[in-house]
């Protein structure tokens, strides 16, 4: 059964439907890519997930109960966490405040431990807003690990990072995966690291799934190709 | 000339300006709790403080000291400060900041008139709560008083400093201030901290108040208007989004208000609340992020 399942969920903004119909899944201990253009919808789903927007239908259930019924600040505690887009991180914080701020609600490993598996314990006691952007994603990442986490949401972990930055980051979500006994859903541009590290893909475009499948075969599909590239001419 | 200066007078008269700066500091430290929560200042600050100071009359009036009525009354005015929040700001949390900010002047209104209806409009006094003996420091006398409040006010400072840099509640309530959505997150019920910003708050005006009080020789329901003038003006100078600014600044303006009116004959005790306001004006318009704030800027 899988961990987490969207099922039929629509979300409008005004006239705009951002998420269609959508539904997708991600099983225990799978590594998911969501991937789509610009504007598909893919961090609507992430809010959607975590609760900062509420579906208009449809059903999204987490360990086989719904997510529906939890408050906002309830989504940790089942076990979800997740990193953002444009870095969020709170403003007069040092970067071991960060992560003891991920344990507020539940406890995962130690904070100094997570603070050197990604890399930042040398910077615990400086403020996290004064690092350097792929620094200020690990501290991010350090966060939503230290609530112990069962799926963790990753929204474009590559994004403004540099070309060796993001080879890495490919090994570090699947030792994440193996070391943390994580569930990974993954949205990214960077085709190069979904393709990489996820085992499954979801694609999304103009609101709607279009295609599912490994990245393999989610390459090869006349429908995705279509949505990067427009329309194809024979 | 140099030598015909009184000293004696100058260090009596600063550490008067520190005692009325740190209860100004009190208030203006409540000022920034909730502007930084909430990006509002609240108006009522004051009008919540004399309200908590009738309170503590009324402990006292049915046989209380004055430090039981004191504590009492910091947990009645935290109490009061959350219902506050849950029953009238909690409705407009998500409304725009004009609206907020015309929420809190109503609350002005209705505070002042809850006063008003309870107590009447007679005049009070409030028994001192430090002896009013002189003390003589290195051949200058001070009031223990005034020495008194300043030890008060940079208690409660510390106090408060300790819990939001030491505790898991103060890095919540900070995490809150600083980006909710992600504290929710987190996992933290961020209405929840809002509403215990404001119990700190009203706690912090209540000392404000029940020191205030004592010093005058009579007091009615205007007692904190001036205070919460003077609390505002400390505020902004030091920067009305920097807790630590607004205790230093209204500090400053204690002396700097006290001193001139001591040295400027046309200023005396009548003018001292214009030379605040002069202050608002002048750093409004020198340095709007006061001494130690942080300019926003934002994105467009």
């Amino acid at each position: 059964m899988a961990l987490l399942s969207v099922e039929g969920v629509t979300r409008r903004f005004g006239g705009i439907v951002a998420v269609d119909d959508v539904s997708l899944d991600v099983g225990e201990g799978e590594i998911v890519g969501l991937i789509g253009p610009n504007g598909a919808g893919k961090t609507t789903v992430f809010n959607l997930i975590t609760r900062l927007y509420r579906p208009e239908s449809g059903e999204i259930a987490f360990a086989g109960e719904s997510l529906l019924r939890t408050p906002p600040h309830g989504v940790v505690r089942r076990g979800i966490a997740r990193t953002f887009q444009n870095v969020e991180l709170f403003g007069s914080m040092t970067v071991l405040e960060h992560v003891l701020m991920g344990r507020h609600a539940r406890r995962g490993r130690r904070a100094r431990k997570i603070l050197g598996y990604v890399g930042v314990a040398a910077h615990a006691h400086r403020l996290a807003r004064e690092l350097p952007y792929g620094l200020q994603k690990r501290v991010e990442l350090a966060r939503a690990l230290a609530s112990g986490p069962r799926l963790l949401l990753l929204d474009e972990p590559a994004g403004g990072l540099n070309h060796e930055e993001v080879e890495e980051l490919g090994g570090l979500i699947r030792r994440l995966r193996d070391d943390f006994e994580l569930t990974v859903l993954l949205v990214e541009h960077h085709m190069g690291l979904v393709m990489g590290a996820a085992e499954r893909v979801h694609v999304l475009d103009f609101g709607r799934r279009i295609a599912s499948g490994t990245p393999a075969e989610v390459q090869n599909d006349p429908a995705v190709i279509e949505a990067y590239l427009g329309t194809t001419n024979g | 000339m140099l030598l015909a200066f009184d000293w004696t007078q100058l260090a009596q008269q600063t550490v008067i300006g520190l005692s009325a700066g740190g209860l100004w500091a009190l208030l203006a430290l409540a000022l920034v709790l909730i502007y930084r929560s909430t990006g509002v200042v609240n108006f009522a600050q004051g009008e919540m403080a004399m309200f908590s100071t009738f309170i503590a009359w009324s402990l006292i009036h049915h046989g209380l000291s004055y430090w039981q009525a004191f504590f009492l009354t910091l947990a009645i005015s935290f109490a009061g400060g959350v219902a506050l929040e849950r029953v009238v700001i909690r409705p407009v949390e998500r409304a725009p900041v004009l609206t907020v900010v015309i929420v809190t002047l109503g609350l002005f209104f209705l505070v002042d008139g809850a006063a008003r209806w309870f107590w009447s409009s007679e005049t009070r006094t409030l028994p001192n709560a430090f002896s009013t003996r002189p003390i003589t420091v290195a051949g200058v006398a001070f009031s223990i008083q005034d020495l008194g409040n300043i030890a008060v006010s940079l208690g409660v400072v510390a106090l408060l400093f300790a819990l939001f840099q030491f505790t898991k509640l103060g890095l919540a309530l900070r995490a809150t201030a600083s980006n909710p959505d992600e504290s929710r997150l987190v996992g933290i019920r961020v209405s929840w901290m809002l509403a215990l910003g404001w119990g700190l708050a009203a706690a912090m005006g209540a000392v404000s108040g029940m020191l205030t009080a004592p010093a005058l020789a009579s007091f009615d329901q205007n007692l904190m208007q001036p205070v919460l003038l003077y609390a505002f003006a400390g505020a902004v100078l030091g920067g009305i989004s920097s807790p630590f600014g607004a205790v230093v600044g209204a500090l400053l303006l204690g002396v700097f208000v006290n001193l001139i009116g001591t040295y400027v004959d046309w200023i005396g005790t009548d003018l001292r609340l214009p030379v605040a306001l002069a202050v608002i004006l002048g750093v409004l318009l020198v340095r709007p992020a006061g001494l130690f704030g942080r300019a926003s800027a934002r994105r467009v």
